[in-house]
């Protein structure tokens, strides 16, 4: 999804053809998530299908073509800057991804993107919580001589306490998500402090060259990729 | 979870004047229901500590209103407004909670003895507080022989001891590693689970997870919140592959 979306995103900015699409995503989310030609290629070829790109013109001389998007691509990138990234149903980096991206393409309200996403991956850790609230119950943890047996969503017998192996085993499975899903907060106050100190208040990014004609390298703009390798990197 | 326990209405608070003038709090409305345990998250100087000094009647809104229970908290009196605070709401802080020449249990007591109660029963009263958290064993405790997170428990317990029902906690895993941090939130969110009300100020994401709402300040208005929790039969179904 985050190529696709990805791609789309950088075509937002104007029109592109594939080779200058991979160089620009590649530098632009430093390196990420390495494509090849071919992987463009093709979801350039589904996206065209499905209506959300289409082809700029003509083939130029030496048979490139350029693409750009749709209304419904246009609409599509949107709604992916206004949505958070769902940690359970996409892969590990596409928030990395998505950030990057916001940073460097132009009009993209980045403090908000983030803020959406914090808000979802709280709610995604309240969530694992509260399983977690059960399981340390059901394992007899509990605080106080009431442990388990008042809590009304603790001890009904759902957590079937024939194997406690099993029930610690869940337990560590869900703190495991706890932990990373923390560190993804962690990482979003600070990519919020990193945005502040670099000036960037919520507030749309000034527009910048269209790519109509890129051929070669997108320039990538030194000081939002220097962020970006040092948000990167941070625990 | 019907009644609101704790009402901010479009509180605003300004310290200082003119130039110096710093707007902590900027029409900030909030609820918290019987039962809830809300955190507040923001960045430093986003006026969270305000935020809680406000709602428990330790500072007064510039404008807006904070009612308790149903009381204007800005309709009393001094006097009165000490005995809202006295029988209603109890604070926890990050540390310095307890006061070290007393016992847990004393300590516990101390409210309801300050509000005319015998020391008997108030001790009684404190040591039942105390075993409903699981800290009976810690009653003849002095703080200095308890572990930062035990104190911290033991100020949960004193905070909601007898007719109180609202606790205020700033950072109050602020010195605590990580494990002993945990349990003060689970302490709280069991009191909250049995009918109190709480908020609670946290750097910490996953302490804030306790929470069943979370509220992000940002120069002084919220700018976000997580809004309320579905019932956990629904979150099973979503939840790692087990
Ligand atoms: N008594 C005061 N006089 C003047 N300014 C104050 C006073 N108390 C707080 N402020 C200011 O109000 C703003 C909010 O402060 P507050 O203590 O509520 O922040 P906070 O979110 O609790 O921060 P932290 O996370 O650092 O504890 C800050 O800019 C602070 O400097
Ligand atoms: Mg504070």
């Amino acid at each position: 999804m985050s190529v696709r979306l990805g791609l789309m995103a950088l075509l937002a900015e104007g029109p592109m053809y594939g080779a200058g699409l991979r160089t620009a995503f590649e530098e632009r989310t430093g390196g990420t998530w390495p494509l090849n030609v071919g992987q463009v290629y093709t979801t350039l070829g589904r996206l065209e299908r499905d209506g959300l790109v289409e082809q700029a013109g003509p083939p130029d001389p030496e048979g490139r073509i350029s693409y750009r998007l749709t209304d419904a691509g246009r609409a599509a990138v949107e709604e992916w800057w206004r949505s958070p990234v769902d940690r359970v149903s996409t892969p590990r980096d596409e928030l990395v991804i998505k950030l990057a991206l916001a940073v460097t393409v132009s009009g993209v309200d980045v403090q908000s993107v983030a803020q959406t996403q914090r808000t979802a991956t709280l709610r995604h850790l309240r969530d694992l919580t509260r399983l977690k609230q059960r399981a340390l119950d059901a394992i007899g943890a509990g605080i106080g001589d009431r442990g388990a047996d008042d809590g009304g969503i603790g001890g009904d017998g759902t957590a079937d306490h024939a194997d406690p192996d099993r029930d610690l085993a869940w337990l560590l499975v869900l703190e495991n998500h706890i932990f990373s899903a923390e560190a993804e907060v962690r990482w979003l106050d600070h990519v919020e402090t990193r945005l502040a100190q670099a000036g960037r208040r919520p507030h749309a990014a000034s527009t910048r060259h269209h790519a109509a004609s890129t051929r070669h390298t997108d320039p990538v703009q030194p000081p939002e990729r220097a962020s970006v390798e040092t948000t990167g990197g941070h625990p | 979870m019907t009644v609101p326990v704790l009402v901010l209405e479009d509180v605003s608070r300004t310290h200082g004047t003119g130039d110096n003038a710093v707007h902590a709090l900027r029409g900030v409305s909030l609820e918290v229901m019987e039962g809830e345990l809300v955190a507040v998250m923001g960045p430093s100087g986003s006026g969270k500590s305000t935020l809680l000094n406000v709602a428990g009647g330790l500072d007064r809104p510039t404008s807006g209103r904070a009612t308790v229970d149903g009381v204007d908290l800005g309709s009393l009196g001094a006097k009165e407004l000490a005995r809202v605070r006295r029988r209603r709401i109890g604070f926890v802080f990050q540390d310095y909670n307890l006061i070290p020449s007393l016992t847990a249990a004393e300590n516990v007591g101390l409210p309801l003895e300050l509000d005319g109660m015998r020391p008997r029963t108030a001790r009684r009263n404190a040591r039942h507080a105390l075993d409903v958290l699981g800290l009976a064993d810690l009653a003849d405790r002095y703080p200095d022989a308890m572990s930062g997170g035990q104190q911290q428990r033991v100020a949960i317990a004193r905070a909601l001891v007898g007719t109180r029902r609202l606790v205020m906690a700033d950072e109050p895993t602020g010195a605590l590693d990580t494990t002993t941090g945990e349990e003060v939130l689970r302490v709280l969110r069991k009191r909250c689970d049995d009918g109190a009300s709480g908020l609670l100020v946290t750097h910490e994401a996953r302490h804030a997870a306790w929470a069943d709402r979370v509220v992000f300040l940002r120069d002084g208005v919220v700018v976000d919140t997580t809004g309320s929790p579905r019932e956990p039969e629904d979150l099973l179904d979503e939840a790692p592959a087990r």
